[in-house]
């Protein structure tokens, strides 16, 4: 089975999304672990809203675009990481050994995706 | 709702699984048996079990287990040692004095020490049911229960097959270390075909069998993708990950709603997994890179199957030509067949008749209806009707799957 790892950054905080060098390290290391335990299956980084982002939305069959959504101390999602494991508890170690390499307070969400069952 | 002590319990054990491998590979290098390997490891386990829901998990709980797993392990040596202090040292015998053995906690765990494990469990003195066995036990930290389930025998008797597995392993003096040389290419050979059958014995998972049985699948690919990593240089490796990756892309196509077989050019290819198919195509470029093999020309075939959007669109010429450099790597009756029927699809069934011609003699192919079948096709193409009914119904005769053979007899009569 396959689940998706996101984890939420403060998209008002630059700071947050300028990784240290010791986080890259870390980062990369984490990676590392994970694609070499064959688990890995997608990753990307997202950066914050101000360098580039759009809001669709359709409301009573109006659809309508606007840019954004910029920092209104907000949490976006700030990467994901797609697994494929043998249950949630995996999922879920793999997330936590993610959340251990930030210094500051992070949130991840581990979400089951959609696929076949064989 | 589950209980706090069972989500416990199953944090552990997921930590066990990721961890499983690595600990017994470490151990393995200590004590040189895997066997005995794997039991120091289990008692780590049950000590985490013990100790973690009070205490907590650890911060690095991969180095606790294989820490607790080779203190164990430097106790069973110490004591042996022990016992047969008495005796007169054996030639080549080791012994491990204190400080060597403390040494040994320090050490970092290498990843030679997996490929090791990789390679053991793989021994071309088990047989090929003893060798997945022992890959699912020692490389994917499944339970014996767990394997049973996916290989539809009873507990007991994969819990023999295991034991016996290690035993003869350690019987035959088996070294923890890696093939060399010659010897190299053929035990690489074994640890791939291990992982294609446990992908095979997944893949072949019908509709109301046990969750393990499919998960195989899972479990195969997770273990082509470790050896990928240990291993980037050799060609095989990514391209049996390649071929994975592609014929597990079609899981979702490859079964109706009442669980009957589609045939590859009759699948909906919208449900064909994207994500599998584009790291196929990926492992596939790098075995290619590489110097390729049986496993990447296989991967190549079904990836032009991939590349096509529609069943129209399948580039027949360059299935062809791939099963004619595969007939040439690994001479089979059966990929010449294949290889007649891509010929028919690009140059039409009067070309595919041609290739069929030879194999008509050929003994290892008498009794296989898919021969007859194939050839039938051909006729019934080129508006032979007689000559194709009759193949049909030789074909239909042959056959041992009612489904098939239902097919083959309605085929039969539409040659009137």
């Amino acid at each position: 089975m396959r689940y998706m790892m996101m984890h939420k950054l403060d998209d008002s905080n630059p700071a947050l999304w300028q990784p240290t060098p010791a986080f890259i390290e870390r980062f990369g290391k984490y990676m590392d672990e994970v694609s070499k335990a064959g688990v890995l299956l997608a990753a990307e980084g997202l950066l914050p809203s101000s360098a580039g982002a759009a809001t669709i939305s359709k409301r009573d069959g109006e659809t309508t675009v606007v840019d954004g959504p910029f920092a209104e101390a907000k949490e976006v999602i700030g990467g994901f990481g797609i697994v494929q494991v043998r249950d949630q508890a995996e999922a879920v170690e793999w997330a936590r050994r993610f959340a251990d390499l930030f210094d500051h307070d992070i949130e991840i969400e581990v979400r089951r995706v959609s696929e076949y069952e064989g | 709702m589950s209980t706090p002590g069972t989500d416990a319990k199953s944090a552990i054990e997921a930590v066990w699984r990721i961890e499983a491998a690595r600990v017994i590979a470490g151990v393995a290098r200590l004590v040189g048996d895997v066997g005995l390997a794997e039991e120091l490891a289990q008692d780590a386990l049950v000590a985490a079990l013990e100790q973690w829901p009070a205490e907590g998990v650890p911060r690095n709980p991969g180095a606790w287990l294989m820490t607790t797993a080779k203190r164990r392990g430097i106790d069973t040596i110490r004591r042996q040692q022990v016992l047969h202090k008495h005796l007169p040292a054996l030639a080549g015998e080791e012994r491990l004095d204190d400080p060597a053995l403390e040494a040994v906690l320090e050490q970092e765990p290498i990843e030679d020490d997996l490929l090791r494990l990789i390679f053991t469990a793989c021994h071309p003195v088990l047989k090929p049911e003893a060798r997945t066995a022992l890959t699912l036990r020692l490389l994917g930290g499944l339970s014996t229960d767990e394997i049973a389930r996916a290989f539809l025998v009873p507990d007991a008797t994969m819990g023999q097959r295991i034991s016996r597995a290690k035993k003869a392993l350690t019987d035959a003096k088996v070294p923890f270390e890696l093939p060399t040389g010659a010897a190299r290419s053929e035990r690489l050979a074994s640890v791939l075909e291990v992982i294609y059958l446990i992908f095979n014995e997944g893949y072949s998972a019908t509709a109301g069998d046990d969750w393990m049985r499919p998960a195989l699948c899972g479990e195969a690919m997770r273990l082509g993708r470790v050896l990928a990593g240990l291993m980037p240089a050799e060609a095989e490796v990514h391209g049996l990950v390649a071929l994975l990756e592609i014929q597990a892309s079609r899981a979702a196509a490859r079964t109706g709603p009442g669980g009957e077989p589609i045939m590859l050019l009759d699948q909906d290819r919208r449900r064909w997994d994207r994500l599998l198919v584009t790291r196929g195509l990926k492992a596939l470029e790098r075995a290619e890179e590489l110097g390729g093999g049986t496993y990447t020309l296989q991967a190549a075939i079904a990836a032009c199957h991939a590349r096509a959007r529609t069943a129209e669109e399948t580039d027949w010429s360059e299935i062809a030509r791939r099963y004619a450099q595969l007939s040439a790597l690994a001479p089979s009756p059966i990929v010449e067949l294949n290889r007649a029927v891509a010929v028919s699809m690009a140059d039409g069934p009067a070309a595919g008749l041609t290739v069929l011609e030879p194999l008509l003699r050929d003994k290892a192919l008498r009794g296989y209806h898919l021969l007859p079948s194939v050839r039938a096709d051909f006729l019934f193409r080129l508006g032979r009707l007689p000559e194709a009914r009759a193949e049909f119904e030789r074909a239909a005769s042959m056959t041992r799957n009612e489904r098939e053979r239902t097919l083959l007899r309605a085929r039969a009569e539409a040659c009137g």
